[in-house]
């Protein structure tokens, strides 16, 4: 019969026509069609019959023939609401009945999204700083590239007729304003007194920079004697009371009026310590050396902050202002090109090299980026290979389900509703976890961040990815599953593919590398700061206290405040210098020795200290001596440090003139101090004798006295010489430790990521393991009957595991050192990459995972054959 | 009486249905048609008909042997029911009486 069919004259027109009929017409229809054409071929010949057959054909197209007959039985509802209850039902039963199995794969899954969030919230905040200046894309800073010897240096510090040469000579400027940085001032109202931190602006900086005011307006900081106050300040010198009018001294010397409040800044602004606002003027009024300075062009000890019209993007304006100072007469030797650094990139593209940016935190931001994403991918994983694994165990629930008139299409639904109330569930978790650790991670990451509760992008992504992930998760069981056939599966024939943990295997592997990568990572990060650590700073920090020399008060009593003192028997050495040691400042290129190659301008750090610097800080002598009272010459005397000497090139440098602005000796050479960062080499610097160039005093408190005890006495002095501050201190052990922040936080950050990703791989290896004993309890039964011992059927449950792990690690080994020698290469100072640290991250993952798996394994072994191999 | 609903082709195919019983299906009605008329008649004119005859209670069908023309499908046969030749019947009547109206001489005119 079938060739008869294919007698037809138009097998296409059969076709269409056959599709386009009602099915209850087709056989008539169809069979009328062929027979015409059978007797026409008969009667009036082939090409006669064919032509008919179209037209015949065509008359058949009309819609009583079209529409089907409607279906006497009820369809399937695949929406139904009370399947859709059963289906939430079974899947609330399912996850109940494997309580552990649930755990892992929800847990897992909730605290993935948790970093995930974590994550997004830092880089959200890292992405929005400075966001709440209004004028956030038309600002920038003035900063300026120099040149000591061919080393291109960046700074942000320019000479004060830089403001006015602007704001006069370039139109592409709307406002530009000179700044102090932000200094720390003693305030006092009444008798209140608190040192709060603020900057001395000219007035166009309140605009510029959008501050809000809540009292007062924009303009009043045109007169000398004012200042604004930020809210919080306001509150704490005068409660409730009207700030405005009120009389504040500032420094102990100057009295000014509050003139307006503005509010806080948040958190994530370049100005959130700016706790107050006085006029440039004042500043310039206070202080001698300002207002000799006032149109040096050389004096780079200022800020200057622009706002550029609509239009002129900051390059461009960056490439007219380069020259500035080179097109003026005297130019400098170090070659200033100035630029303009716009704000966007004030807060994650910070660093310089060679006169170009090399980014900055922006780098951490896409390195936290990427351990989020993984962190995450690592929970999704679990969460499949674990709904994969298992859902093989239903495929008798699939094949009961069919029998009963189940469609595919609910099957599908079925497991996908499963899947998506797993994610849901995890993201509620999740939600949760963020919140429970959000204080913790601030303080780490020194963030005021919160979960963005009425953002709706964050709803959107973490509603969004849920779905995603369930979507994912759900889609192997939904569409796999419900392909089986129910006769199959119910008389046991069926047999899950050899190949269908693979890709689980893959995934294992992939979790591993990740995990391992992020081992040897935090490693790195730990031992570079420990290297950092452990470099010999050159000084003595404990016990050493510094104070600030904010007050008038405190000047000009040298020796009576150093006897005072150590009179106390609270401190055993007592000095002064221009600076904090823990920091530097102060470079020069006006200095030149016998022998210096002309025409060059290495950069020295000028340091003016008192007699007995040396040996409160105890610097450590390694050639000639240190300053002494015995020697009247010494205020001529230099004390230079090795890199100073490297540089200088002296084969005998005791005895030797140096020469900056006057003529030193040099009398002694100490081993380079660590004051700037401890990452990078030390600069050369040089120590001179200067009473009267001082701000800082550094004291040793005796040992035998016990620190709180001390410092009480030492207050007791400090009251007497300066009774209207109050007393405060700092000691440099900590400041020094400070120095480390950055990188102590990144390493802890990273500990914390890697750590979770850990625990999450585990987990899904713990889940992965369970199963398969699970899985194979009959084999293992039988095994142990026939004589296994526990020893045997772990190696056998646990080998597996460890060769991915073992596969994992050969592959994180060559992308960790990729990825970490990049990041040292940061560092000028820096630990090397040594292949112990690679062993030692592989060996742990592997331990873990070998622990991880062996709780399952073991617990497999040992259980009574007879108990698996009973049933059925 | 819904005489009213019986188009004239209806009529003729109904009257063929009537002719052919028992063998009376698409195809045959069709060439009887064809040989009669003297026209081509489509079969799918005849089956619309046949269904909406169907439809309406005039004939009944079911389904017939296979033949290898058709390609090993079945027919499907027609035949009159007794409403349909109640039909035709009155059909026939009123033009019986509306011929015996006519004039001679006007009969005889047309020929």
């Amino acid at each position: 019969m079938k060739t008869l069919k294919n007698k037809s004259p138009f097998p296409r027109l059969d076709e269409f026509l056959h599709r386009l009929v009602a099915p209850h017409l087709r056989e008539e229809i169809m069979g009328d069609l062929h027979e015409r054409y059978q007797r026409r071929t008969q009667r009036l010949g082939e090409p006669n019959a064919r032509q008919r057959y179209w037209r015949d054909a065509l008359t058949y197209v009309r819609w009583s023939n079209i529409k089907r007959k409607p279906n006497p039985y009820p369809t399937t509802y695949i929406y139904s609401p009370t399947m859709l209850r059963n289906y939430f039902k079974i899947a609330f039963r399912n996850l109940l009945k494997h309580k552990g199995y649930s755990f892992v794969n929800i847990f897992g899954l909730a605290t993935g999204m948790a970093v995930a969030m974590l994550i997004g919230l830092w880089v959200w905040d890292e992405l929005s700083f400075n966001k709440s200046h209004k004028n956030y894309d038309r600002i920038a800073q003035v900063w300026q590239f120099v040149n000591f010897d061919g080393t291109i240096s960046s700074y942000n510090s320019v000479p004060i007729p830089m403001a006015e040469e602007l704001r006069s000579k370039y139109p592409d400027f709307q406002a530009t304003s000179l700044s102090t940085y932000t200094r720390d001032v003693i305030l006092a109202a009444g008798d209140k007194k608190l040192t709060k931190s603020g900057n001395y602006v000219q007035p166009a900086f309140v605009d510029m920079m959008s501050f809000k005011m809540l009292a007062g307006s924009a303009d009043g900081l045109k007169d000398v004697h004012t200042i604004f106050l930020s809210e919080s300040v306001a509150k704490a010198f005068f409660g409730t009371e009207n700030p405005l009018n009120k009389i504040i001294r500032m420094g102990n010397k100057t009295d000014v009026k509050v003139t307006g409040v503005y509010e806080d800044l948040p958190y994530n602004s370049a100005f959130r310590d700016v706790l107050f606002l006085a006029p440039w003027e004042l500043f310039v009024a206070n202080d001698a050396y300002v207002k000799r300075v006032l149109d040096e062009w050389d004096e780079n000890s200022f800020q200057v902050f622009a706002q550029l019209k609509e239009g002129p993007s900051a390059e461009a304006v960056s490439a007219k202002i380069k020259d500035i100072r080179m097109k003026r007469k005297d130019p400098p030797g170090y070659k200033p090109a100035f630029f303009l650094h716009p704000m966007e990139q004030w807060h994650l593209y910070t660093d310089f090299k060679d006169g170009k940016n090399a980014g900055g935190i922006v780098y951490f931001v896409w390195l936290f980026g990427a351990i989020g994403v993984f962190v995450l991918l690592l929970a999704c994983i679990n969460f499949m290979n674990l709904s994969t694994a298992r859902s093989e165990k239903r495929a008798k629930e699939v094949g009961i389900r069919k029998s009963v008139g189940s469609v595919r299409g609910q099957l599908i639904f079925q497991f996908l509703s499963e899947s998506f109330v797993i994610t849901l569930i995890a993201f509620v978790l999740a939600l949760l976890f963020a919140q429970l650790t959000l204080p913790f991670f601030n303080e780490i990451a020194d963030k005021r961040v919160s979960i963005l509760w009425a953002n709706p992008w964050f709803w959107l992504f973490g509603l969004g990815f849920s779905l995603l992930t369930g979507l994912i998760a759900g889609s192997y069981p939904a569409l796999y599953l419900s392909s089986f056939q129910p006769i199959k599966v119910l008389k046991g024939t069926f047999k899950a593919s050899r190949f269908t943990s693979v890709p689980r295997k893959v995934l294992v592997v992939f979790q591993f590398t990740v995990s391992v990568t992020l081992i040897i990572g935090i490693i790195t990060v730990f031992r570079q700061i420990q290297h950092a650590k452990d470099r010999p700073s050159g000084y003595e920090r404990s016990s050493l206290v510094e104070i600030n020399m904010n007050t008038p008060e405190l000047y000009a009593h040298y020796e009576a405040l150093r006897n005072d003192l150590l009179n106390t028997g609270a401190v055993v050495e007592f000095a002064e210098s221009g600076g904090s040691i823990t920091n530097q400042y102060g470079g020069t290129t006006n200095i030149s020795w016998k022998g210096k190659t002309p025409n060059t301008q290495p950069l020295f750090m000028g340091n003016q200290v008192t007699h007995d610097f040396g040996k409160t800080v105890g610097w450590k002598v390694i050639e000639g001596r240190d300053f002494s009272r015995k020697f009247s010459t010494d205020s001529s005397a230099m004390i230079i440090n090795e890199a100073a000497l490297k540089l200088m090139g002296f084969k005998n440098p005791i005895g030797e003139i140096v020469r900056s602005g006057k003529e030193y000796k040099v009398i002694g050479v100490i081993k380079n101090m660590i004051r700037q960062s401890p990452f990078e080499p030390v600069n050369a610097a040089f120590y001179t004798i200067n009473y009267n160039a001082v701000n800082t005093i550094s004291f040793k408190l005796a040992p035998q006295l016990g620190t709180s005890k001390a410092l009480d006495k030492v207050a007791g002095v400090f009251k007497k010489y300066n009774p209207e501050a109050p007393f405060e201190y700092s000691f440099v052990d900590e400041v020094y430790g400070r120095k480390f922040s950055d990188e102590e936080r990144i390493g802890k950050l990273a500990a914390f990521f890697a750590l979770l990703a850990i625990l999450i791989s585990c987990l899904g290896l713990f889940g992965l393991a369970s199963f398969i004993a699970e899985q194979r309890i009959k084999e293992i039964g039988i095994r142990k009957v026939l004589g296994a011992s526990v020893a045997g059927l772990w190696q056998m449950l646990s080998k597996d595991f460890a060769l991915l792990v073992l596969i994992a690690c050969f592959i994180s080994a060559p992308i960790s050192y990729y990825l970490l020698n990049d990041w040292l290469q940061h560092y000028e100072y820096r630990t090397e990459l040594s292949w112990w640290v690679f062993v030692a991250a592989g060996l742990g993952a592997i331990a873990i995972a070998l622990l991880t798996v062996s709780y399952q394994a073991i617990r497999a072994a040992l259980m009574n054959p007879i108990k698996s191999l009973k049933t059925e | 009486m819904r005489r009213s609903d019986l188009g004239e082709f209806e009529e003729v195919v109904l009257l063929t249905v009537a002719v052919l019983a028992p063998h009376a299906y698409s195809v045959s009605i069709a060439e009887e048609l064809e040989q009669e008329t003297g026209q081509t008649v489509s079969t799918g004119a005849v089956h619309a008909a046949l269904q909406r005859l169907e439809q309406k209670g005039y004939v009944t069908s079911l389904l017939g042997e296979a033949t290898a023309e058709r390609g090993g499908r079945r027919k499907r046969l027609f035949t009159v029911t007794a409403l349909g030749g109640r039909v035709l019947n009155d059909v026939r009547q009123v033009r019986n009486r509306l011929w015996e109206r006519i004039v001679p001489q006007v009969t005889l005119k047309w020929s």
